[in-house]
C-alpha cells in the first residue's frame, strides 16, 4: 500500500515536471510574404529569429518565405494566402490588403515605429563598367539610344518608387510643371525594352541578360549587382535628386489569429529594430533606421538628396490614384 | 491521330519505296533531311545539353547537394503528388469520354468534344485564374472556406487541381480517333455472343486502345510534372510548401543559384528523355501489334 502510494505521487512529480515544459516546446510555423529584392536579407534574418525564440520561448519558429513583386503579393494575400506577416515593397499594397480583404485595421502604419518601416532604401542608377553612355543624372535617361530597365509598376512595387523618383527629379527641374515632368517620365518609358514583373526579373535581365544601358534600380539591389553578381562589372550612379523609399511591414490580424501566431509574429517584426535586425539590414544593404546603426553603416550608403513621396505626391493613396491605376497617368504615357 | 499512324506503319518502309511521289533526286532528300535535323540539333539537343553542363559545372558535389536541399526535396514531393493523383484520375475520364463519344449516338456529342479540347484552347494563366476566381478569398466560395478552414489554392489542393484541368484532354485526345478508326463491330459481336457491358470493356475495348491509352498517360504525366503557368497562379510561392519543380527552377534563377536551378531543371529534363524512350517503346508496340493483326487478316 505504502510503496504504491510512493509510486503514484513519484509518478506525480514526473509529470508534474514534465508535462508544462512538453505544452511549452511547441513548433510555430509563420509565413512571411514578402517583394522580390528581400530574398537574402530574410533568409538570414530567419534564422536569426528562430534562434532568438528559441532561447526566449523555447519554442522552435519555423519561417516560410514567398516573394514576387511587391502588388502581385499583395493580390495574392488578398485572394487568400496565408500570411501571418507582410513585408511589402510600399505602403499602398499594404493598405490594398486592409482595403480589399479588412485582414487587419486601416490604421496598420501606426503600429510600429517609423510608420512601420524598420528599414529604409532608395533608388539609384546602375550602369556598365566605365559608365560607356555618360549617364550621370536622370536627364541622361531621356537621351535617344540610351536603353533603360526598369520593371513594371503596375505589378512592382520597386518600379512605382524608380517612377516617381523620376518624376519628383522632373518636377524640380521644370518648377513643378505637372505636363513637362509627365512628357519627362513618357520619354523615359520609350527608352524601355522589356518591362519585368518583379524588381528581381529586372537584375536578371540587365545583370545577367546583358540587355540595357543602365538600371533604374533599389538601392540594395545595385548594391547586390555590384559586390555579389558581377564584381567590378558595374557602377552605381548617384542621381541628383532620389525619393526615400520606406517598406513597411505588418502582422496580418485575422490570418495570425486563426493561426494562434499572434505573439510570434508581433515579435518577428519588432526583431527587425532590435540591434540583430537593423545590423543585418544594413549588411544587406538596407538603410537601417536605428540611428547606432545608421552611423556604423553611413560609409557605406552614398548621400542623396531624397524627397519624401507625402511632400511631393501626397501620400501613396494620392500616388497610386494619379499614376498607376487603371487609365492613369502611367496609362496614358505608356500607351502613347 | 495515333489510330492512323498505326495502320500505316507496318507498311511505311515499303511505301516509301515504291510511292511515286518520294522519288526525288537525292539531293532534294538530303536537303531536307539536313534541314530537319540541323533545326532539331539547334533547338533541342544544344539546350539539352546546356541543361546538363550547366548543372554539373560546380561539380557532382554541388549538383546533390542541389537535388537534397530540403525546398526542393519538398518540390519533387510535390510534383510526384500532383501527377499521383492528375493522371489515374484524367485516365478514368478519358477511358470514360472516349467511350461514351465513339461507341454511343447521343444529343451534344459535339460539344462534349469540344469541351474536352478546352483546356487545350484556354491559357494556362487563365485556367490557373479560374480557380483564384472560384475559391480565392474573394470568390465565390472564400469566405465559406475561409470559415470551416479548408484551404484549396495556395495550398496542395489547388495546384492539383490546377494540374488536372491542363491535363485532361490527353487521354481522350489519343483515344477518340483511335476508337472511332476501329469502329464498334468487334463489340456488337460480342454482345451478340452475350458478353455483359464490363465484360466488352474489359475483353475487347481496352485491349484494343491499350498502346494508345498508354500513349495518352505518358504524356498526361510528362504534362502534369513540367506545368508552369497555371500552377504558378495558384501556388503561392510558399517555399517547401506550395513550389512544383518547375516553380522551385524559377526561384532558383531568380536567386542566382544557377547551378542548384539547372540541376533541378535536370531532373525535369530527364524525366522528358524518359517520357520518349516509353514513347517511341509504346510506339513500336503499337506498329508490331497492328502489323501482327494485318498478317493474321491475310
Amino acid at each position: 500500500m505504502k510503496k504504491s502510494l510512493l509510486a503514484l505521487a513519484l509518478l506525480g512529480a514526473v509529470f508534474a515536471a514534465t508535462a508544462p515544459s512538453a505544452a511549452l516546446a511547441k513548433d510555430v510555423e509563420i509565413l512571411n510574404v514578402s517583394y522580390d529584392p528581400t530574398r537574402e536579407l530574410y533568409k538570414e534574418f530567419n534564422a536569426e529569429f528562430a534562434k532568438h525564440w528559441k532561447e526566449k520561448t523555447g519554442d522552435n519558429v519555423t519561417i516560410k518565405q514567398s516573394h514576387g513583386g511587391a502588388g502581385k503579393q499583395a493580390r495574392a494575400v488578398i485572394d487568400g494566402l496565408q500570411a501571418d506577416v507582410v513585408t511589402l515593397a510600399l505602403a499602398y499594397d499594404i493598405d490594398a490588403i486592409s482595403e480589399k480583404a479588412k485582414l487587419f485595421p486601416k490604421d496598420w502604419q501606426a503600429r510600429l515605429p517609423n510608420n512601420s518601416s524598420p528599414y529604409t532604401s532608395t533608388i539609384v542608377l546602375l550602369v556598365r563598367k566605365g559608365n560607356p553612355k555618360n549617364i550621370k543624372d536622370w536627364d541622361d535617361l531621356v537621351k535617344p539610344g540610351v536603353s533603360v530597365i526598369t520593371p513594371n509598376p503596375k505589378t512592382s512595387g520597386g518600379a512605382r518608387w524608380n517612377y516617381l523618383a523620376a518624376y519628383a527629379y522632373a518636377l524640380k527641374q521644370n518648377n513643378n510643371d505637372d505636363t513637362k515632368a509627365r512628357e519627362f517620365v513618357s520619354k523615359i518609358y520609350k527608352n524601355v525594352p522589356v518591362l519585368d514583373s518583379g524588381a528581381r526579373g529586372s537584375t536578371t535581365t540587365f545583370v545577367e541578360r546583358g540587355i540595357g544601358d543602365v538600371f533604374i534600380s533599389w538601392e540594395n539591389e545595385a548594391f547586390l549587382a555590384q559586390k555579389e553578381l558581377g564584381v567590378g562589372k558595374f557602377e552605381i550612379v548617384v542621381p541628383s535628386v532620389s525619393i526615400l523609399a520606406e517598406p513597411p511591414v505588418t502582422v496580418v490580424d485575422k490570418n495570425a489569429k486563426k493561426h494562434g501566431t499572434e505573439a510570434v509574429s508581433k515579435a518577428y517584426l519588432e526583431y527587425l529594430y532590435s540591434d540583430v535586425g537593423q545590423d543585418l539590414a544594413g549588411k544587406h544593404y538596407y538603410r537601417p533606421t536605428n540611428p547606432k546603426y545608421v552611423e556604423k553603416y553611413a560609409s557605406q550608403f552614398p548621400k542623396v538628396n531624397l524627397i519624401k513621396i507625402d511632400d511631393v505626391f501626397g501620400g501613396w493613396q494620392k500616388a497610386q490614384k494619379t499614376h498607376f491605376s487603371d487609365g492613369g497617368v502611367f496609362d496614358q504615357i505608356y500607351q502613347k | 491521330m495515333s489510330g492512323i499512324s498505326t495502320s500505316q506503319y507496318s507498311h511505311y518502309h515499303s511505301k516509301v519505296a515504291r510511292n511515286r511521289a518520294t522519288s526525288e533526286p537525292a539531293w532534294v532528300r538530303y536537303l531536307l533531311i539536313g534541314t530537319a535535323l540541323s533545326f532539331l540539333s539547334l533547338f533541342l539537343f544544344v539546350p539539352l545539353a546546356a541543361v546538363f553542363t550547366e548543372a554539373l559545372r560546380k561539380g557532382f558535389d554541388t549538383y546533390v547537394t542541389a537535388l537534397v536541399d530540403p525546398d526542393a526535396l519538398a518540390a519533387i514531393k510535390l510534383t510526384f503528388i500532383a501527377a499521383i493523383i492528375a493522371v489515374p484520375l484524367n485516365l478514368v475520364f478519358g477511358v470514360s469520354a472516349a467511350w461514351a463519344i465513339t461507341k454511343f449516338e447521343f444529343k451534344g456529342k459535339s460539344i462534349l468534344i469540344t469541351l474536352i479540347d478546352l483546356p487545350f484552347a484556354v491559357s494556362p494563366v487563365i485556367a490557373g485564374l479560374i480557380y483564384v476566381l472560384i475559391f480565392g478569398l474573394q470568390g465565390w466560395f472564400g469566405s465559406y472556406l475561409v470559415d470551416n478552414d479548408i484551404k484549396i489554392i495556395f495550398a496542395v489542393p489547388g495546384i492539383v487541381l490546377a494540374t488536372i484541368f491542363v491535363t485532361f484532354p490527353f487521354v481522350a485526345r489519343e483515344l477518340i480517333p483511335l476508337m472511332q478508326a476501329q469502329g464498334k463491330d468487334e463489340e456488337e459481336a460480342g454482345l451478340v455472343l452475350g458478353a455483359s457491358g464490363w465484360q466488352i470493356l474489359w475483353r475487347i475495348t481496352l485491349p484494343n486502345v491499350k498502346w494508345g491509352l498508354l500513349y495518352g498517360v505518358i504524356l498526361t504525366n510528362a504534362r502534369a510534372m513540367g506545368e508552369f503557368g497555371a500552377v504558378s497562379v495558384v501556388s503561392g510561392h510558399i517555399r517547401g510548401m506550395t513550389n512544383t519543380m518547375p516553380l522551385h527552377v524559377e526561384i532558383l534563377y531568380n536567386e542566382y543559384n544557377y547551378a542548384a536551378a539547372f540541376a533541378v531543371a535536370s531532373l525535369l529534363a530527364l524525366l522528358a528523355l524518359v517520357t520518349l524512350a516509353l514513347k517511341t517503346y509504346v510506339e513500336w508496340h503499337a506498329a508490331h501489334d497492328a502489323s501482327l493483326a494485318e498478317d493474321a487478316s491475310k
